[in-house]
């Protein structure tokens, strides 16, 4: 493993600047909104960055509920063993 | 009879039996000419009805080419190419032969005119896939495949009750669109929503799929649930209440999937959710819904294949697909890393990607039924999408934190399989208009516009900077080995509990009462002055038994005399 050569990805500066780079995209799409016409269906479509906040909001409220959902339905990796099969603990 | 003979379905199934008998560079040979062979003869069929049987007095129509049936027949064709080729190196001729019978089956249904024959290729789905999860050769497989085999054929009855049923009380065993007016047609919607994995019905695919072989699950993703979205399509199509059932299969899967561990069940999950959009679609009914169904489920067949492809990559060569035991393994199989994202950039509708031009016919068709609501749920799900598969499946097992696991890069043929599949999804993407031409229904769909291509990036690029910052500051739920209980709980867990509780309780009873007829007896025994138990103890003389016998069959005769 010590002799592997570092990879560009390794180095935590490098994501960071990754991160700037999709932050800077999402800027980018936020403004070309103002360039186009939406064909909206709904009137809600037709708020400034509707999509975008729909996207984090969503992203968000997903993630956080999957950790509340998480504290109800996690169990040990074993909890469906048939009782003969299951090991002693170490 | 020989036109009967002349179905690609046929062909899958005969030709696969062979394989056993022939070795090596013949037999792969062979196993990849046989779907060839069977996409020729699917091409050069005519439009139409053939292949008629009369089997008890039934007319059969073992084969009906129209626009809806021949693209799906197509896409099952081409899975079935990739999956060969991605199993080329395999040497287990068991899983060969199971996942073209398989795929025959699958076409063959897809293909059935009738309600019978589509029963019999159903059922036949059910009993070749399961040897894709017994392959494993395992104690663990060997329960989750009984598992996966009982819901599946039980699909398969119910749908057959539902046929029965229909045809006695319309006469008719056509495969056509159906009202809900009879209790059959409500059989066998619940025969097709089995196998789709309709919430409440779809724990099996979760259940199953991740436990397969490497390349069984590539297999498997592909064929039952899109068999039953053809199936749902033909039967169903602008059934109001599949709307529901649509969004709801496309929002509660996500939830399972972002705290799930083993990668190929996240993809299960995924699946699921994909299902959902297909569902919603043919519950709009409408053509362009319709073709959004048919569209989606072709796209969704080959970037799920790619993605179950990748999955199938890192278990063949780590050894183990939880992502707690996973990252970092784009230094050891660079290859399988491109191609995993090309995947699920596809499913998460990056445009210039398959997902793109078909998943977003779906949701304009809700928007043109003004059904905000669902419309709202769909673009929360493709949120969801982007999350557990767009980022989840690639970034835990090829980035995140190194694991310090090294390996090999895929075998060759693994790489041609995913290349192809990978090639396929980018193909869509950006020339999209020969898939459109393929569709039930034309309609002029344009789904590259400015409004649509920003819009969408807007939605996908916000959501990845959600995980940014989610990750970055260490509130993304982090990857743990455990489990997660979903609806096969009650049959895996509580009606198995109730069962031996109930079982306890009733002995326990039992044993009461016998308690108390015991002590009963010997208080009445010692109220007439006997001693304890010496009455039923004591020996007695044969000569005595058998007198009591020859007393009570005099009895019987005596009662039976009259009759």
């Amino acid at each position: 493993m010590s002799d592997e050569k570092p990879r560009w990805l390794d180095q935590p500066r490098n994501v960071t600047h990754l991160v700037y780079v999709l932050y800077a995209a999402c800027l980018t799409v936020l403004l070309a909104e103002l360039g186009i016409d939406k064909h909206a269906h709904f009137a809600f479509e037709n708020l400034f960055g509707f999509y975008a906040a729909f996207g984090f909001g969503a992203y968000v409220v997903i993630v956080l509920a999957a950790k509340g959902l998480r504290r109800l339905i996690r169990r040990p990796e074993q909890y469906y063993d048939p009782p003969e099969s299951k090991q002693p603990p170490q | 009879m020989t036109e009967f003979l002349l179905n690609p379905a046929v062909i899958l199934i005969l030709g696969s039996l062979v394989l056993p008998f022939l070795r090596d560079w013949p037999r792969r040979l062979f196993m990849l000419a046989l779907p060839i062979a069977g996409l020729v003869l699917l091409c050069s069929l005519p439009m139409g009805a053939a292949g008629e049987v009369e089997v008890f007095g039934l007319h059969l129509e073992t084969l009906r080419l129209d626009r809806l049936s021949f693209i799906f027949g197509l896409i099952f064709h081409i899975a079935a190419i990739l999956a060969v080729i991605y199993a080329w190196h395999l040497k287990d001729v068991l899983q060969h032969v199971a996942s073209l019978v398989y795929a025959g089956a699958a076409i063959g249904a897809v293909l059935a005119g009738d309600l019978i024959t589509l029963v019999i290729y159903w059922e036949l789905t059910a009993l070749s896939s399961v040897f894709l999860i017994w392959a494993r050769r395992t104690e663990r497989a060997y329960r989750v495949g009984m598992r996966y085999l009982i819901i599946q054929v039980a699909s398969g009855v119910i749908l057959l009750a539902g046929v029965a049923w229909r045809h006695a009380k319309t006469g008719s065993i056509d495969f056509e669109l159906m009202a809900l007016a009879e209790p059959g047609a409500w059989l066998i919607l619940l025969g097709f929503g089995i196998k789709c994995a309709f919430p409440f019905l779809h724990n099996w695919l979760q259940d199953a799929y991740p436990e397969a072989t490497v390349t069984g699950t590539v297999v498997l993703s592909a064929f039952t649930t899109k068999l039953a979205v053809y199936a749902l399509a033909r039967g169903f199509a602008g059934t109001e209440m599949l709307i529901w059932i649509g969004a709801a299969m496309t929002a509660f899967p996500i939830f399972f999937a972002v705290i799930e561990n083993d990668l190929r069940r996240v993809l299960a999950y995924s699946l699921n959710n994909q299902l959902g959009f297909m569902v919603c679609g043919i519950g709009i009914g409408t053509e362009l819904a319709l073709n959004g169904a048919a569209a989606h489920a072709f796209a969704h067949i080959l970037y799920k294949s790619l993605l179950f492809m990748s999955m199938g990559a890192v278990l063949y060569r780590v050894g183990t697909v939880k992502a707690s035991e996973l990252g970092g393994l784009y230094k050891s199989m660079p290859w399988t890393t491109a191609f995993c994202i090309i995947g699920a950039a596809s499913i998460s509708a990056f445009p210039l990607l398959s997902g793109f031009v078909t998943k977003s016919m779906i949701l304009t068709a809700v928007a043109q039924e003004h059904l905000w609501v669902v419309w709202l749920v769909l673009l929360f799900a493709s949120a969801g999408v982007l999350d557990h598969s767009g980022i989840k499946i690639p970034f835990f097992a090829f980035f995140a934190h190194d694991s310090g696991k090294r390996c090999d890069e895929a075998p060759a043929n693994m790489l041609i399989a995913m290349g192809l599949t990978a090639a396929l999804c980018i193909g869509i993407g950006i020339y999209p208009q020969p898939l459109y031409a393929l569709l039930p229904h034309m309609v002029d769909y344009q789904a590259y516009t400015a409004a649509h291509v920003i819009t969408q990036l807007q939605l996908l690029l916000f959501a990845m900077a959600a995980f940014a910052v989610l990750y970055r500051r260490g509130w993304y739920p982090p990857e743990i080995p455990a489990l997660n209980i979903d609806s096969d709980w009650i049959y895996r867990r509580f009606l198995p509990q109730a069962g031996h509780s109930a079982m306890r309780l009733a002995s326990q009873l039992q044993d009461g009462a016998q308690r108390l007829a015991t002590s009963a007896w010997q208080t009445g025994l010692r109220h007439a002055g006997v001693d304890r138990a010496a009455k039923l103890s004591s020996t007695w003389a044969s000569s005595a038994m058998v007198w009591w016998v020859v007393l009570l069959l005099g009895v019987l005769l005596l009662v039976m005399l009259p009759l």
